[in-house]
């Protein structure tokens, strides 16, 4: 986003950036100015994706490992047949056309053929039946997620959907049904065809509403947060006012706080859980990834995460393209833009700044992950599902951004040095004087850094001495 | 003793303060002549001074038993429930009584006893020299002196004996000068500047009502504005809102006329007075107190309660302060009403700002000496160490702490304290151990005899320093002498979460990065220290041919090998084992697991032995073996106990 503005021959561009940053620039001569801005607002509005940097851009570097394979659904099974063999592939959206969102490959119970999902897909919203989330080995306790079934106001019930919902628990067990909106909001659903289970056909399942904000709240919610932290004000009270009346950390707190829900069901209460909102595409995510930060270990070292956000993220069909547009300096509203992955990426800041030696990666990671979803030479983000990808042939003409990532060189800049795999479950804090706002993302550009960097610096500095001086010493 | 009616509870619940399912531990209430003391099942003592106590409250009995509600001024706040009324009522009695002194001698420091002999204690006492440090600042010198007007303690009873005025300042103009300040408090010198010959000084407001003057009181300023010879005019800092200065007149008191000063530069700075802070404290703790708090009432308590507001205005006054300091080389006066609370926040800050001395850990103890406790800062009213007056209250030291704290988080690596070492010291301003904080001024001390009957804070802080030091400060961070010019936007204040929640583990991050940091810079100072002595030994014994090599290192390995001055790993109270191979490789493995698990506790000795083996016979099968035993130690729990016990298991 740019704009200009004009003070006798000197012109003066305003480039506003998706990673929130504002760059000033002075140009002498109006003509020169006037042609940098429209050539500017020209290639930052780009209407096809097909004319987009990712693909244009050549890599300076020798792939090792393509990051377009790097994870695929069939390897990640292998894990799971080998601790379980109640779960199988489905291929049955191989050509996207039961659910146009989901990746053509997903995990369900083996108890269950593809002519039953069929039909429970066309109960579900936009197709998307339970699949399954995370397998937790240390129970066998299981996390689904999907989009909300179409009740509609006479309470239609699906038999099918009933079954595949319940091959999920074990015999004489109980399971939660954890939906991401009000109990109101859920109601007034009904009236659009959607809607939720009702305890009379799921009489094993108890449903837990709990009201994550979605779309144009959270977007609105950015815009505040970013005004607020642009704000060099020296008024005390305008500034907490104004962080207040973002909402951003009530909006983090809400989405922690139903992770935790979710991963205690699973691991203290020992019950399988169902997520879903409204469309499972957005807040299910957030739960649904969360939870497996706090209950999997796996998930904190960086190729697991980075599996993560493929698995859950790309694959499940967050609408990255549609969420992910324009960012904090929008001027035309989007209907589609939120920021429901920087809410996650600040969510798990938060249980990093809490465990700051549980992950393997460490807060730059984050931030750079935040950037490449909003702008990047990587294909990785681009499209809004699988079906897209795919047509766009994304694998064929754009680098993946996991290809860059995973050089040992590159990786060195996301290692947490302090990192010691943790096999805990790690619960978090979320009471509001623990939840903290993300500096490195929202005051990165506002303030000046240096004495915390050298401070970093410094403190990288010591963990290696150690290292080297332990070395030394055995 | 006497207020003492039951010493012991059983089957009393500690109840967690923010848990929403109301967890609790059940454990045995102690009531001792000092200190509250809980233990729980699991053998964890939690100890509550008496004089911590700042509240004891009594809730309406519930089915499991007495609710006691105890807050504390170190911002604990604990929650029993005593299963029978009647114990629940003798232990709020006797806490009422037992937190509440009469007379300083019943404050703890009087029968504190830290088993320090006479000259120790003396010794302790002379520690922090003021005279000293006036004497690092350059003074007395040209411009300065030291004056002995208030030798007795006839000018002003709450100032110092010794008080450094410019050399121009005669007796009679002392004299007058005080005559016309509140309390006696004529302006003096605080800290001196010796590159820009600037310097701060502090005292309290003029009896200036609507239109009185004093001849005295205008020679004093010039006296101080010519001290400098950097710059003809000086600043005036009334660190008080206009509003309050001006209300300050109608009872003969008020502010400095610029008309009837010659070169001033007279500036308000806004800061609230005590009861505007106590208030807005007991607000914050308030809404940090909730028990389910949402995010927007907490945002939006922390800004009702102005806490942050207030910070961020002394703050910004001894940000003022220093940059008529520094950058316009200009002396400047700063007082407030009575010239004890918000002078000696901002003059203090201010010195911390421009003086890089007062960022060390010694530093700093002379700074809290020079301008709160020499000064008169009354810490028994503001600390309520006597059953006092409530209005007098205030968390005006806590202020200064956090707007410290604020700095360390904006410069790591200048100070060479941490904020465990801030912590502390507020600690002890509360807790009446230690001598230092008692009465109100310097001549209240003396007759209390602090100096025979209590001992000082400073040498035990000292001593223990290493617990204070920052890992990340680097001295040449801020060399002599250079300004720190923190950032004030609003933004950088943040709520002191331990500061206020010390004692709710739950909401501190579970792994702290600070602690793994300090315990590794320890730990490379000693391994460094270590290798550097192994090396030598090395050489040493490579300097000889093989065959007694071998010899030697068999030997090596029985008698206690390489003696090293400062064992890193090495607890105080452990005892030296008799050596032999088995116990060597266990407490090898020992040391390995204790690493593991970030706790360091084994004979160097023992390690160093090891090491030198390993370094002689490369052979040696060490790690393997040593690999194997750790692998099957940690799955046992506590064995840094029974040496003698795995000692068996290991020559199997």
């Amino acid at each position: 986003m740019s704009c200009s503005r004009f003070l006798g021959s000197v012109g003066t561009i305003i480039i506003k950036c998706k990673d929130l940053r504002i760059i000033q620039l002075d140009i002498p001569g109006m003509e020169e100015c006037l042609n940098i801005a429209s050539s500017i607002e020209a290639l930052s509005t780009l209407d096809s994706v097909t004319l987009m940097y990712p693909f244009f851009y050549r890599p300076m570097f020798e792939i090792v490992e393509d990051g377009w394979s790097a994870f695929l659904p069939e390897k990640e099974f292998e894990v799971l047949s080998s601790v379980t063999d109640e779960w199988r592939l489905s291929y049955i959206n191989k050509d996207f056309s039961i659910c146009p969102s989901y990746p053509p490959v997903v995990i369900v119970p083996r108890s269950i053929d593809d002519e039953t999902l069929q039909k429970v897909a066309v109960y579900r919203h936009g197709g998307r039946f339970p699949v399954l989330s995370y397998y937790h080995k240390k129970n066998g306790m299981v996390m689904m997620r999907s989009s909300q079934p179409l009740t509609g106001t006479n309470g239609r019930r699906c038999k099918e959907d009933e079954k595949l919902v319940n091959a999920t628990l074990r015999p004489g067990k109980r399971g939660y049904i954890i939906d991401t909106r009000s109990l109101n909001a859920a109601q007034q659903a009904r009236a659009k065809g959607g809607g939720f289970e009702q305890e009379v056909y799921y009489p094993q399942w108890r449903r837990i509403h709990r009201c994550i904000e979605r779309f144009n709240i959270l977007q609105e919610s950015l815009i505040k947060l970013v005004e607020a932290c642009n704000d060099q004000s020296h008024n005390m009270d305008r500034w907490l006012s104004k962080l207040e009346a973002s909402n951003w950390m009530t909006y983090i707190k809400e989405i922690l706080t139903a992770a935790c829900l979710a991963a205690q069901c699973i691991d203290r209460e020992g019950a399988s859980v169902l997520v879903h909102g409204t469309e499972g595409t957005d807040s299910t995510l957030q739960v649904t990834s969360l939870a497996q930060i706090i209950l999997d270990p796996d998930c904190r070292t960086i190729q697991g995460f980075e599996s993560l956000l493929v698995r859950e993220w790309l694959q499940a069909g967050h609408p990255f393209q549609q969420r992910c547009a324009q960012s904090a300096y929008s001027n035309s509203k989007q209907k589609f833009e939120a920021p429901v992955f920087l809410l996650f990426l600040d969510c798990v800041w938060q249980i990093l700044h809490q465990f700051p030696c549980s992950f393997e990666f460490n807060e730059h990671f984050l931030v750079t992950l935040f950037e490449h979803a909003y702008a990047s030479q990587f294909g990785t983000f681009l499209g809004n599902n699988e079906n897209e990808r795919s047509k766009l042939k994304l694998q064929q003409k754009t680098m993946s951004l996991w290809s860059w990532v995973n050089q040992p060189e590159e990786l060195k800049n996301f290692q947490n040095p302090l990192f010691e795999a943790n096999s805990l479950v790690i619960w978090p804090s979320v009471a509001p004087q623990s939840l903290q706002l993300w500096e490195g993302v929202f005051l990165r550009w506002n303030r000046p850094s240096r004495f915390l960097d050298e401070a970093e610096e410094e403190m990288r500095r010591i963990i290696d001495y150690n290292r080297f001086l332990l070395d030394k010493f055995f | 003793m006497e207020h003492i009616r039951t010493t012991k509870v059983e089957h009393v619940k500690l109840l967690d303060r923010f848990s929403t399912s109301n967890k609790s531990l059940a454990g045995t209430l102690y009531l001792t002549a000092t200190h509250l003391l809980f233990i729980d099942a699991n053998q964890r003592e939690t100890w509550i001074l008496h004089h911590h106590i700042a509240a004891v409250e009594k809730l309406p009995l519930t089915t499991s038993g007495c609710p006691l509600v105890i807050q504390c001024k170190n911002f604990r706040i604990v929650h029993f429930v005593v299963p029978r009324e009647r114990d629940c009522h003798d232990i709020y009695n006797s806490l009422l009584q037992l937190s509440k002194a009469a007379k300083y001698e019943d404050l703890y420091a009087f029968s504190y006893n830290p088993k320090q002999n006479e000259s120790e204690q003396v010794k302790g006492w002379q520690l922090i020299d003021l005279a000293e440090e006036y004497k690092r600042m350059g003074v007395p010198n040209d411009y300065w002196q030291l004056s002995d007007a208030n030798r007795d303690y006839k000018i002003c009873e709450t100032y110092p004996r010794e008080l450094y005025v410019p050399r121009t300042a005669s007796k009679p103009i002392i004299v007058g000068s005080s005559k016309f300040r509140s309390k006696g408090r004529f302006p003096v010198l605080s800290y001196y500047h010796k590159d820009k010959k600037a310097a701060i000084c502090r005292c309290s407001q003029p009896l200036s009502g609507f239109s009185a003057r004093c001849l005295e009181d205008e020679h004093m300023l010039q006296a101080i504005s010519k001290a400098n010879p950097s710059n003809r005019y000086m600043y005036v800092m009334d660190t008080r809102p206009k509003l309050n200065a001006m209300a300050n007149r109608a009872a003969g008191k008020g502010y400095e006329n610029e008309d009837n000063y010659s070169n001033i530069r007279f500036q308000f700075v806004g800061i609230e007075n005590i009861h505007v802070m106590r208030s807005s404290l007991q607000k914050l703790l308030e809404v940090s107190g909730t028990k389910g708090l949402s995010v927007n009432d907490f945002l939006s308590g922390l800004e009702n309660s102005g806490w942050l507001r207030h910070i961020k205005a002394v703050l910004d006054a001894a940000v003022f302060l220093v940059k008529a300091v520094a950058v316009e080389s200009a002396s400047v006066l700063v007082h407030c009403s009575d010239g004890w609370d918000r002078t000696s926040q901002v003059c203090s800050l201010g010195a911390l700002l421009l003086d890089s001395y007062y960022r060390t850990i010694k530093g700093f103890m002379v700074l809290i000496e020079k301008d709160w406790i020499s000064f008169g800062h009354k810490f028994s009213d503001r600390c309520c160490q006597l059953d006092g007056d409530p209005k007098e209250i205030s968390p005006v030291f806590t202020q200064f702490l956090e707007c410290v704290w604020n700095l360390t988080e904006q410069f790591p690596q200048a100070f060479e304290y941490n904020e465990a070492f801030l912590l502390q010291i507020h600690e002890h301003v509360h807790s009446c151990q230690f001598g230092n904080f008692l009465g109100n001024c310097q001549k209240e001390r003396e007759e209390l005899k602090l100096k025979e009957k209590t001992y000082s804070l400073w040498p035990f802080l000292l001593d223990e320093q290493k617990k204070y030091q920052n890992p990340l400060y680097k001295p040449s961070f801020s060399p002599n002498l250079t300004l720190l010019e923190p950032n004030t936007v609003s933004f950088n204040f943040k709520f002191w979460r331990n500061m206020y929640h010390q004692f709710d583990r739950s909401m501190h991050p579970r792994q702290s990065v600070y602690d793994l940091i300090m315990d590794m810079s320890e730990q490379n100072k000693q391994l460094e220290e270590d290798i550097k002595q192994l090396e030598a030994k090395i050489k040493q014994k490579r300097g000889r041919s093989d065959a007694v090599l071998v010899k030697e290192h068999q030997q090596s390995a029985h008698p206690a090998p390489v003696m090293l001055k400062t064992p890193p790993f090495f607890k105080k109270d452990q005892p030296l084992i008799p050596l032999n191979d088995a116990v060597l490789i266990f407490a090898f493995a020992q040391w390995c697991l204790t690493r593991l698990q970030r706790e360091v506790s084994v004979p160097c000795q023992l390690l160093s032995a090891l090491h030198l083996l390993y370094q002689l016979d490369s052979d040696f099968p060490l790690k393997n073996i040593l690999y194997k035993l750790v692998l099957y130690h940690t799955s046992e729990t506590n064995i840094t106990d029974n040496i003698g016990k795995r000692y068996q298991f290991v020559i199997v």
